[in-house]
């Protein structure tokens, strides 16, 4: 039943005090490299801009982008080797207390990385505060060119450092101060309990992936290509989610790390946003699919985001932040006597057979195409392979009907799929895995279905506990 | 020897400019990439020489271009010309397996084409992977498909064909008898010299028509492939038909492909409404005649033409006349002609004249393009050779005719398929034939 309650989708205290009109935030990227920009962006929707990272201005190459596609798909992911702003702090900071002024109620983040001592860091942190920014990012993260300076993430990578900067930035800090972590770490639990240790208010994650998109293959030079030289760079946009997905379930699921999160990752829209603040982030950044489309993908951002909250019921972010988070367990904690088993919708069915060949060269050999033959249950040797059946279509003979008569023979209505393509499955075989129902390429075709298995749900941890328990048989 | 060229003719390039212009490279990559890749995919099944369709697709969208053209080489020798003028509709884009989600099929053809071309662009010699190794020598009477691919698959496994053609030029009807806007005779002699590189050997000009003739052939050669197509053009059956200003179809089209008929003016009729009729009335369009009819003696609905042909004819502004059949050709004023011409209807099974329907067209050309007979003067000599209905009755799957030492495939035994059927008949005789030649010296 659909609440009729209106949806707000205001970000009200974010880490203690910060406030937006939506949790959509631009991240600390081109995107926000100026106030001009910061404004349009908040004039397009935005609720909130961290601002591209303050700090020593610094010399870009060029160039500095490269990205992966996929099967015409352009920026599947997107790599940069760009620095942090090459502009000087006076000028950032002037326009960041222009933008307050002209817009109070969105949140501007200073995203800050300088050198390694206290004094500097205590100095950034007074100018960013009194140029009037609602909350500080900490740069622990960008994975390239500051890194070999000893910042970014040089320090992200090290915890000790990660919690010694941080106290240094709360000596001074009134706002809330956010760390931003870097993935490329074994665990990045251990720098988000270092930034808590050290009293950080806040964290965001993730920054970009160490990458090399691809290399040139005229010319044998990775991109991207800088004067017949190339330099790992920070990966992002859609194909890096399901990486920060996971980081932000490890923080937010480990109490000695869990802080109000702003989830970063290969967002692009409502649906990628809902499923971080289901994960337990309070905001979410953005910035490839901006860099793709530009400001106004934010429109669909909000109106879906709403849309889906009122179609479930959820009035705020509040009300549904955090609660696939008890979904998530380890594997040992999963039910072993729960079995799905793929089924085919005839109807829907199209004929393309790849579910067949997927389950036979990458599954458990349980779909055939024996429809018209007569179903045959069991194992693989029961059987005719995949090119048995291809070497017996390659064998035939066809012709192309010319004759009318023959034209009409051929064409048999609102093409129904023949019987002997549309395969079947041995759901004595069948082992649930999922895999048919991924390459379908038809929505609803194949669907997986619960069947009891009569047993009771048990874990593996349970099973191994209770053999544990269980008397040994004694050896003689 | 390279297969001769035909000078380059910038008016017929322009009045009969290509119907489906060539996919531009990212456009290939973005059509490759909709294509599922199905197992066992219907379009490959669909297609008589069973290109390995979606592995040609996939090797365009990985960028594997020389890849994706040797593999449907590997299928049909005559790829670059199936690509432009197979009827697509009825066989592989036909078997899509996307119509089934009511979206577009794949474009095949065009991405067939697009790969092709870029092999011919490349300029590379397809290699016999054993030239020579085999003692099997094969005479292909005929320069069309058929022949081609017979004596192209010979070549490829090791044997020696020799391609026999009373013309001056190769190809058969895809150099003499398909729209220039489909297939460019050069197009097709370009394809020809690829199988000439290949090993083919050719003798051009040279018409068997004699017991004397065949007795030598048999002399020199272990097997004779029979690629004969079809022979003359039916005749009319009405007075006049022999008058200056009747030009059956295939003559129509062959002239004005080769350069011999390069404009026409006035009127001009085509009598039948096949897929050469639609080609004839077409061209004669194009070439510059005002009004074209085409006089059909049954209805829309009875034509054998594929409905793309017929869309295409009344695009191009041909007229159609209904139910309405040839009398008597005489001769006009000024050199022109009269048809006189009968409305008709059906009366059971047969087609009876409307009384007082007569109308008299007073035109410029009548083109017959009635079907095509089969040859079969040549088949009389050839001793245990069937001929049934005009056709060479031979095995499906071999091409096996009642000699052992003949076979054949393509029009003159399948009454008039399309080039693809050819192929596919020309390539399965040369496996037949290798098989028998490999257990006769075993």
């Amino acid at each position: 039943m659909p609440d009729i309650r209106a949806t707000d989708i205001r970000v009200r205290g974010f880490a203690g005090s910060i406030n937006s009109p939506n949790p959509f935030w631009l991240a600390s990227a081109p995107p926000t490299n100026t106030g001009e920009m910061i404004m349009r962006a908040f004039d397009a929707g935005w609720g909130g801009a961290v601002w591209k990272t303050i700090g020593e201005p610094i010399t870009n190459v060029s160039s500095r982008y490269s990205a992966t596609d996929w099967n015409g798909q352009r920026i599947m992911g997107f790599n940069n080797i760009e620095l942090i702003s090459d502009r000087t702090v006076e000028d950032n900071l002037r326009e960041m207390a222009e933008v307050k002024k002209r817009y109070p109620h969105h949140a501007v983040i200073a995203s800050l990385m300088v050198a390694s001592n206290r004094e500097t860091w205590h100095e950034i942190v007074v100018r960013a505060e009194e140029a009037g920014a609602d909350g500080l990012e900490l740069n622990f993260g960008c994975p390239h060119g500051m890194s070999e300076r000893g910042m970014g993430s040089a320090v992200g990578q090290v915890p000790e450092y990660a919690q010694m900067i941080t106290e240094w930035v709360k000596e001074k800090a009134r706002t809330p101060v956010l760390v931003k972590l870097t993935p490329n770490i074994s665990d990045i639990r251990t720098v988000a309990r270092a930034a808590k240790r050290g009293g950080a208010d806040g964290l965001s994650a993730i920054n970009t992936i160490n990458s090399i998109t691809g290399i040139d293959l005229d010319t044998l030079v990775p991109r991207p290509n800088v004067d017949g030289k190339s330099s790992h760079g920070g990966y992002c946009g859609p194909a890096v989610k399901p990486i920060a997905l996971n980081m932000v379930q490890q923080i937010m699921s480990d109490p000695e790390a869990a802080l109000p999160l702003s989830g970063i990752g290969g967002i692009g829209n409502w649906r990628d946003a809902a499923e971080f603040i289901l994960l337990g982030c309070g905001t979410v950044q953005v910035c490839t699919a901006v860099m793709h489309y530009g400001y106004r993908i934010v429109e669909d951002m909000a109106e879906g985001l709403e849309n889906w909250m009122r179609s479930k019921g959820f009035a705020t972010i509040e009300d549904f932040r955090g609660l696939s988070l008890n979904r998530v367990t380890e594997w040992k904690h999963l039910n072993l006597n729960y079995k799905i088993v793929a089924r085919i919708d005839e109807q829907k069915c199209i004929g393309c057979d790849l579910c067949h060949i997927a389950c036979w060269d990458g599954a458990h050999q349980c779909i055939h195409l024996d429809r018209v033959s007569g179903p045959v249950d069991g194992h693989v040797e029961l059987h005719p392979i995949p090119a048995v059946r291809k070497a017996e279509s390659r064998a035939s003979i066809a012709e192309t009907p010319v004759s009318r008569k023959e034209r009409e023979a051929v064409a048999q209505g609102p093409y129904p799929t023949p019987l002997e393509r549309i395969p079947r499955v041995d759901e004595t075989e069948c082992v649930g895995c999922n895999l048919c129902s991924l390459v379908c390429p038809v929505d609803q075709c194949i669907t997986m279905v619960h069947v009891d298995t009569g047993l009771p749900p048990e874990t593996w941890d349970e099973r191994m506990r209770s053999t544990a328990c269980a008397p040994q048989p004694q050896s003689s | 020897m390279s297969i001769a060229i035909l000078p380059d003719d910038p008016q017929l390039r322009e009045r009969f400019s290509e119907l489906k212009p060539p996919l531009a490279p990212q456009a290939a990559v973005i059509e490759a990439d909709r294509c599922l890749n199905c197992f066992d995919a219907p379009c490959t099944a669909a297609c008589p020489t069973h290109i390995d369709v979606p592995g040609f697709i996939k090797r365009i969208a990985s960028g594997n271009l020389r890849g994706s053209a040797l593999r449907i080489l590997e299928a049909n020798i005559l790829g670059s010309s199936c690509a432009r003028v197979c009827p697509v509709d009825v066989l592989c884009e036909g078997a899509c397996v996307l119509h089934r989600q009511n979206r577009k099929p794949i474009q095949i053809a065009l991405l067939q084409r697009h790969a092709m071309d870029a092999f011919h662009a490349s300029g590379e010699a397809l290699s016999a992977s054993l030239p020579g190794t085999r003692n099997l020598r094969v005479a292909c009477i005929g320069g069309g498909p058929a022949s081609l691919a017979c004596a192209a698959e010979l070549c490829r496994q090791g044997a020696q064909a020799t391609v026999i053609e009373r013309r001056p030029l190769p190809g058969g009807l895809n150099t003499y008898g398909v729209a220039e806007y489909k297939l460019r005779a050069t197009d097709s002699l370009r394809e020809v010299e690829m199988i000439r590189r290949l090993g083919v050997d050719f003798r051009f000009g040279v018409t068997i028509n004699s017991a004397a003739a065949l007795d030598a052939l048999e002399s020199e050669f272990d097997y004779i492939f029979l690629g004969l197509g079809l022979g003359a053009m039916q005749r009319l059956g009405v007075p006049g038909e022999d008058s200056d200003g009747v030009m059956n179809a295939l003559e129509l089209i062959a002239a004005y492909k080769i350069g011999h008929i390069r404009e026409m003016h006035g009127t001009v009729v085509v009598v039948g409404a096949g897929n050469t009729a639609i080609d004839a009335a077409n061209a004669a369009r194009r070439l510059g005649a005002e009004t074209v009819y085409l006089l059909y003696r049954r209805g829309e609905n009875d034509m054998s033409a594929f409905d793309f042909e017929y869309e295409h004819a009344k695009q191009e502004g041909v007229q159609f006349l209904w139910r309405r059949q040839p009398l008597a050709i005489r001769s006009g004023e000024h050199g022109r002609l009269l048809l006189d011409t009968v409305q008709v209807q059906q009366v059971d099974k047969s087609l009876l004249p409307i009384p007082d329907s007569q109308f008299t067209i007073d035109c410029d050309l009548v083109v017959p393009a009635i079907g095509q007979s089969p040859l079969a003067q040549l088949i009389q000599e050839l001793r245990g050779v069937n001929v049934r209905d005009g056709r060479i009755v031979a095995d499906l799957a071999t091409g096996q005719t009642g000699n052992p030492r003949y076979f054949a495939a393509g029009d003159c035994v399948n009454g008039g398929r399309e080039v693809v059927d050819a192929v596919a008949g020309g390539k399965r005789a040369a496996i037949a034939m290798l098989k028998n030649a490999e257990v006769a010296y075993a």
